[in-house]
This record gives structure tokens, sequence and C-alpha cells, in this order.
């Protein structure tokens, strides 16, 4: 990653227009050509640097639903509830993280009344709780990342 | 950079008309745009209709916060923010959007949510992701956060990721 590189990364995270040529309308701001800021997007994906180029949906806004869920599992069932957990499509992230309440893993489903159907069926398979922990209120989204 | 949104989310999910097209178009660019000289033409093109139409129908869905925001979704492990703790906070129910707030004007803060406690195993009512470059740094700022709150916390503590076991984009079908 290049200086022009992170020039991309760090003031590319919104705004992107919505025109004919959007490409080239950014690639001019930053002293590039359309097809050079084309291949470093490209490039940036295929490194793994970005994760996506695009839009990004609030998925309540489109009728959905998001919730974040806990669960407590014991260290000899980990892997095992893991692979329970992970094969719902409704699950988005799954992360283990350092405490009792062990692993953490975002629903996001069609319609509301879904995420409790989800919720029932995922603690019939791994046989233990699922902590709904659905937000009451949000208060900010979006870090911007500076590379 | 950034403004503080304050949201409800049961009151936005029943405001939002969208249409058969709109979805058609979100299940169409939610892997990405396509990166081409005219990405809305090329969308256009694959779902057969006029590329004005694409355009207009994008606007409106950013005007209408459908579209949170267009451009780089830039993986943060990467970018070297290798620590990433979510700080979770125990504060007075009767001043938790207060809080919540200035929890969320933090520059180091990235999501910082209301969320239910469950008793008696999890005390906590405010949820804020903090990254960091390391654990030091974002113990530093974990610290502010505790020193911002004085008196109103009630206890806190910090769960680092030790690992990802799964991450996929949201999934919306047309």
């Amino acid at each position: 990653m290049d200086a022009m590189d992170r020039a991309i990364v760090n003031s590319l995270q919104g705004g992107f227009p919505v025109t004919e040529q959007p490409f080239a309308d950014v690639a001019t701001t930053l002293g590039l050509s359309e097809d050079d800021l084309i291949s470093r997007i490209g490039n940036l994906l295929v490194q793994g640097t970005l994760t996506r180029f695009g839009p990004m949906y609030h998925a309540e806004r489109l009728g959905g639903a998001l919730t974040l869920a806990a669960m407590k599992i014991p260290p000899a069932e980990f892997d095992r509830v893991a692979e329970i957990v992970n094969s719902f499509p409704e699950v988005a992230h799954n992360y283990a993280r350092d405490h009792a309440f062990n692993m953490w893993f975002v629903l996001a489903t069609e319609t509301p009344e879904e995420i409790g159907r989800v919720i029932v069926k995922i603690e019939h398979k791994t046989g233990h709780i699922v902590h709904n922990m659905p937000k009451v209120e949000e208060f900010f989204v979006g870090l911007r990342f500076e590379a | 950079m950034h403004a503080a949104q304050i949201k409800t989310s049961s009151v936005e999910s029943d405001t939002m008309p969208i249409d058969t097209t709109d979805r058609r178009i979100i299940a169409a660019t939610q892997a990405g745009l396509p990166l081409v000289t005219r990405p809305y033409h090329a969308i256009a093109e694959q779902l057969g209709i006029e590329p004005q139409e694409v355009m207009q129908r994008m606007n409106r869905m950013c005007e209408s916060g459908v579209i949170r925001r267009i451009g780089a979704v830039p993986n943060h492990y990467a970018l070297g923010y290798q620590a990433n703790g979510m700080s979770v906070w125990n504060v007075p129910d009767d001043r938790v959007s207060e809080l919540g707030r200035k929890i969320g004007d933090l520059d180091c803060v990235s999501h910082c949510y209301h969320r239910p406690r469950h008793l008696p195993d999890w005390p906590y009512n405010v949820f804020a992701m903090v990254h960091g470059r390391d654990r030091a740094e974002v113990e530093q700022k974990v610290k502010q956060i505790a020193e911002l709150l004085g008196d109103a916390n009630q206890g806190h503590t910090v769960l680092y990721s030790t690992r990802i076991l799964k991450k996929t984009g949201l999934r919306i079908s047309a």
C-alpha cells in the first residue's frame, strides 16, 4: 500500500458519487486517472485491505432486523457450537471473545419476527441459551479507519 | 469527521417504503459496485432498467438513510487496527441516552448502543466498540470513557475478540 492507496482508503469511506462516471469524478480530485483508480481499488480488494466497495445498507430500514446475541459455551463444546451457529445463514458475524459470555454473533433476518424463531432454533440445536441483546437505542455508527 | 446520530430502531423500521425494484438494486449491489467506468449503467443493464432510474433510486436511498454511505469498506485488521475491544458499561437507566451520546461522540468509538441487561450475569446496558492498534491503545481509550462517565460508571469490562468465527456481509434478497 503506497501513499496513493492510503489516500484512496482514507478519502473514499463515504460520499462516492452516484453519477455517470463516478470513478472518473473521484479520480480527478485524487489526481489519478480513472483507470488507475479502478485498478487500485481492485487491488485493495484482492489484497484484503478493503472488504467491499459499494453501498452500505441499513438493514432495519429495509424492513429487516438485526440483533446481537451472546452465548456462554464451555470450552470443550465451543467448536461444536460454533459450527452449528455458523451454519445458520442468518448469522452474519460471529466472534469468540475472552469472557464467560464467549460467543457473540449478529443475527440478520428479513423480518423482526424471524429473530425470535432463529434464536429458538439455535438454542434447540446447541442445547445452550442464547442471550438476545437487541439495540434499544443507537448513539453512533460509522467510524472511519485511517490507513 | 462524523456527527453523532441518535435513532430509535423501532421507529425507523416502519417508515421506509422500499419497492421490488429497489430490492433488486440492493441485491445487485450489496456485494459491491462493479469496478467499471459506468458502474450504475452496468447494474441497470444487468437488471434491465434505465441507468437514470438506478441512479435516481440510489440517490433516494442515500437521502432516506436506506444506504448509510457509498464507498470503501476497509478491513480494519489489514489497516493495523488489530485490537478490537467491546467495552460494556453499567450506567443508571435514567441516564443511558445522555451518557451513550457522550460516549458516541468520542473519536475512538465506532458503535455505541443501549442494549438490555441480562441479570444477574450481565449487568451492562451500554456497549461501545473501541478500536486500536494494540490493546494498550484500547485500554487507554477505555480509561477515557471511564473518566467521562465518572460516578455514573457502576461497572465496566472490555471483551476482546480472540477469533473471528464467521464474517459475511448482510444478505438481502431481492
